[in-house]
């Protein structure tokens, strides 16, 4: 059984994510589906676009600022504000405010949307109470921890309490679960080479856990090992965490064909 | 203008402030005067005999070796002995410390003893030390001519001794020794706190003992037993 | 050293192929991560411990001018001299003037960065005097020509092989058939032919980890006791050291003690901690005659009371190059300057200038583990941003990459125009991309698909599908 907080719904804005939106649709409505069971009602804003965090983290603080304005200002008025993504949800809770920190009317909005933005799993168990899911996935994955999840939302213990739940599923822990994949951004792109290196040492991690599937809460890390898993032939699927504890693992994994 | 008038002038301007505010003076010379103890490990906080075997204990993890005395009287033959058992020749170099020349060495006829600082011939060097730290198995050792700094690096292998009473719990407690037997803000050249051998893991990071200082570091401590 | 830090990409490349490089790289996980987490596990005050670092640090930095000057104090009373330099041509020319007031022919070196980040070695060798690294890893680095990897571990990108065969080449007095295959071996000769060095050198020259105001007092570090004879057997003894290393009392350098040693190499307690006031007493039987420190800026004040101000709590752990993917990957020796690392790429471009360090912070997937093990807190990341915005100011970044991220930013601003393009880039990628799944090359993707495949998108964005199931 749930626990919830309070007697109506909470209404929660989704925040897709520009990755999810245009590679991954899927992992959005596994998002609606673990807050529609969670007794959530879900609204999308057809707005949204990105959290700006390419802009942020090139050093392009009024293009962020302005970019922060235009989230804050679409998401403001739900309840909780969830995203599905580490990275992203910690772009919106810990760096919106203090990017809009010398504007007195937009700061305060900034704080104010930032105590209600929640990355989506943690969002489940540690505000909704959610400690188990009804989902069957039949094999072994292993856990990437993204990140921006670990560090700045503390993210680790969720996601792993919950897929615990999941019928027929055996969790493979791999060695340095926790170090970083590589993919940072536009720093896959900006140094190909290093972050090639970087993301090798995490492949050989995913297969030397022996885990049929691969598992992390941000779509960016998730690309980056499915993409690199697949240049070396390997047979270890990718999903987002999401898509496992909804049940609605139909979908091809990340880079599979249908 | 000279360097410090450029420098300090950097400072202040960085800071945004002359350097005359009272509060901040006030503030500097507060700390200064009444040092005050930060966060101390519940670790080292023992009493008596608990605490000497902590240090005893931490001293052997890295690697240093302890021989427990009951008194100071047993000093001479525990240092032959060792010497002995580590095929060492049976000659020491020590400093002026009266605690070592008061020592009952005509029980060590065959133990041949130099003093002053090393001239980096020796091959053992024997020091008795200020106190102790239980919380890491440090010792602390001072300049001065009753145990040459020299000793503590130049010979092959340091014997230490130390008083089982001046082993404290942690760091704090030897400063204040420190300033109550020098006076407040006032040191010797030199204050040496000891944790084990000499070491490196400079080479592909394997821990070897003896790079420059002494390859082995030998505790007598006296007394502590409960 | 010369800094070489604009050619990172080219230098990273070069570290990926070193296969040396790479062996000498896997002893950084044991040797410092698990010993790190192992001591850390060990002290539940550990946390505690960093906090009040941060605070001292904080209280002193807020008060450096009058701290300095409390030090300069304590410390001519105890009878050393305090020289003061702006830049590091000034503390160069202070230390050639010592030294050559001393008649020095050589002179032992402790192990310090600042030293290096000066170039005192070159300078002083120009002039006639001798310079010889004691550290272990540093006089290995000193035979073969090279810069420290590491501000802890200079030799740390070395392997066992590579130091033998600089011995055989160098300690050419020796006997050739002399067995050199195990490390024992090594440290042994490396011993004996830095005994004698210490014990004819006329000048020895130590960094300081801190200097302590209440008292007048430089302390170094060392595992191997090399800092301590360099100080203890020259008649002079010289102390180069940064403003910011002032702490105000024992008290207060004891708690960074004890955060140092975990946070660096995973001891308890480094071996030898020393404490030095002054040249030596009357009736001293041993140390110097002559004791200077020179305190430099070189760039400090210009990170002081601004954004940058927090760099300036570092102690020089290097726990945050331990723990970082990218370090991992390449080395030190890639990122072209004397500090490397995280802490390198927040210092590097305050010290060298951001033309010439810019690659360094921008190197970084912001991961954020250095933060993470940080003993003093510092916010990293955050800091490699602040570059990053300076670099934007400026426009220092490469074109094309402005202006891709510049054209994302106005799609992000114009939804309607973002949905309109990227409906029909997806539905065609998607499209492109159905058979397969992926993309193994993909026009303009060219740094992701080099080394990975590109998942396909689905034809439709979510925002779309979400739209067609409302209507």
């Amino acid at each position: 059984m749930t626990d919830k907080p309070s007697q109506k719904a909470p209404h929660v804005g989704l925040f897709a994510t520009c990755l999810v939106d245009l590679f991954r649709p899927g992992v959005g409505f596994a998002a609606i589906k673990l807050l529609e069971d969670a007794g959530c009602t879900v609204s999308v804003p057809q707005s949204q676009t990105c959290c700006g965090q390419p802009a942020y983290n090139s050093g392009d603080r009024r293009d962020a600022a302005a970019i922060a304005k235009t989230v804050i200002a679409a998401f403001e008025a739900y309840d909780f504000v969830v995203v599905p993504s580490g990275s992203c949800g910690g772009t919106i809770k810990k760096h919106y405010p203090g990017l809009l920190g010398d504007d007195r009317e937009w700061g305060a909005r900034a704080e104010a949307l930032s105590a209600k933005t929640h990355e989506l799993i943690s969002f489940l168990t540690d505000i909704l109470g959610v400690a188990a899911v009804s989902a069957r996935f039949d094999g072994s994955v292993t856990y990437h921890d993204s990140c921006s999840g670990l560090r700045e939302m503390g993210i680790e213990a969720q996601p792993r309490a919950l897929l615990e739940t999941v019928d027929g599923l055996t969790i493979r822990e791999m060695a340095d679960a926790d170090v970083c994949c590589g993919f940072g951004g536009t720093f896959c792109v900006k140094y190909p080479e290093l972050s090639n290196a970087i993301v090798e040492k995490k492949t050989e991690a995913i297969a030397a856990s022996g885990a049929d599937t691969v598992l992390a809460g941000d779509l960016g890390c998730l690309m980056n090992m499915a993409g690199k898993l697949q240049r070396q032939g390997r047979p270890i699927k990718a999903r987002h965490v999401a898509e496992v504890l909804a049940g609605m693992t139909d979908m091809p994994a990340i880079g599979e064909s249908e | 203008m000279s360097g410090r008038e450029t420098v300090l002038g950097k400072v202040r301007r960085a800071l945004a402030v002359s350097g005359s505010e009272s509060d901040r003076e006030a503030a500097v010379e507060q700390r200064l005067a009444s040092p005050a103890a930060g966060v101390i490990p519940k670790r080292g906080q023992l009493e008596g005999a608990a605490r000497v075997d902590l240090f005893c204990k931490m001293a052997e993890a890295v690697q240093a070796g302890v021989t427990r005395v009951a008194s100071s009287d047993d000093v001479p033959e525990a240092i032959a002995k060792f010497l002995r058992q580590n095929n060492l020749p049976a000659e020491i170099r020590l400093g002026a410390d009266d605690r070592l020349a008061g020592l009952p060495w005509e029980k060590t006829p065959n133990l041949t003893r130099k003093s002053g600082p090393s001239d980096g011939r020796d091959l053992t060097g024997v020091s008795h030390a200020l106190g102790g730290v239980a919380e890491t198995g440090t010792l602390v050792l001072h300049s001065g001519s009753d145990n040459p700094t020299t000793l503590n690096f130049l010979p092959d292998t340091h014997i230490v001794v130390v008083n089982a009473g001046d082993i404290a719990g942690d760091y704090e407690t030897v400063w204040q020794r420190i300033r109550a037997t020098f006076g407040k803000g006032v040191m010797p050249r030199t204050v040496n706190w000891v944790t084990g051998p000499s070491r490196s893991a400079d080479i592909e990071q394997t821990l070897l003992l003896g790079a420059h200082g002494p390859r082995a570091l030998q505790i007598i401590v006296i007394g502590g037993t409960a | 050293m010369r800094i070489t830090a604009p050619a990172f990409k080219e230098n990273a490349q070069n570290a990926l192929t070193d296969l040396h490089l790479q062996r000498a790289l896997e002893h950084v996980e044991a040797g410092f991560i698990h010993k790190r987490a192992k001591v850390v596990a060990a002290l539940p005050e550990f946390d505690a411990l960093r906090d009040a670092a941060r605070d001292i640090k904080n209280h002193t930095l807020e008060h450096l001018d009058l701290y300095l000057e409390a030090y300069e104090k304590a410390a001519t009373k105890a009878g050393g001299q305090v020289h003061w330099a702006e830049t590091g041509g000034d503390a160069r020319a202070i230390i050639l003037d010592i030294c050559r007031k001393a008649g020095a022919k050589t002179i032992t070196k402790g192990k310090s960065m600042v030293s290096e980040e000066i170039n005192i070695n070159d300078f002083l060798a120009e002039n006639g005097i001798e310079p010889v690294e004691t550290d272990l890893g540093e006089y290995i680095i000193q035979l073969r020509g090279e810069p420290p990897s590491h501000i802890i571990a200079p030799a740390v990108h070395l392997t066992k092989d590579q130091v033998e065969a600089d011995f055989r080449r160098v300690h050419t007095h020796l006997d050739a058939a002399r067995d050199l295959s195990e490390s024992t071996s090594l440290l042994a000769e490396a011993r004996g032919v830095l005994r004698d060095k210490f014990l004819a050198a006329d000048v020895g020259m130590t960094g300081a980890n801190f200097l302590v105001a209440e008292t007048g007092t430089s302390v170094i570090v060392t595992n191997e006791g090399n800092g301590d004879l360099t100080q203890v057997l020259p008649r002079v003894h010289i102390v180069i050291a940064s403003i910011e290393k002032v702490v105000p009392t024992l008290e207060d350098v004891s708690t960074l003690l004890r955060v140092l040693a975990r946070s660096a190499t995973g001891q308890d307690m480094t071996v030898y901690n020393t404490f030095s006031t002054g040249p030596r007493r009357p009736g001293d039987p041993d140390g110097p005659e002559e004791y200077h420190v020179v305190i430099l800026d070189n760039g400090r004040t210009a990170m002081l009371g601004n954004e940058f101000h927090d760099m300036l709590r570092c102690i020089r752990c290097g726990a945050c190059m331990n723990h970082c993917p990218v370090y991992h990957a390449i080395g030190g020796h890639a990122y072209g300057t004397p500090y490397v690392g995280p802490m390198g790429a927040v210092l590097a471009p305050a010290l060298f200038g951001l033309d010439e360090a810019a690659n360094l912070p921008n190197a970084s997937t912001f991961c954020g583990r250095c933060e993470s093990v940080c003993p003093m807190r510092i916010p990293l990341p955050k800091l490699m941003r602040h570059w990053r915005e300076k670099e934007f100011e400026r426009g220092l970044a490469p074109a094309t990459q402005r202006w891709g991220l510049g054209v994302w930013a106005y799609f992000a601003q114009h939804p309607r125009l973002y949905r309109l393009s990227t409906r029909l880039a997806i539905g065609a990628l998607g499209w492109l991309g159905k058979k397969k799944g992926r993309f193994r090359a993909l026009p303009l993707a060219g740094g992701w698909t080099r080394h990975r495949d590109l998942p396909a998108p689905s034809s439709r964005t979510f925002i779309d599908q979400i739209r067609d199931r409302e209507q």
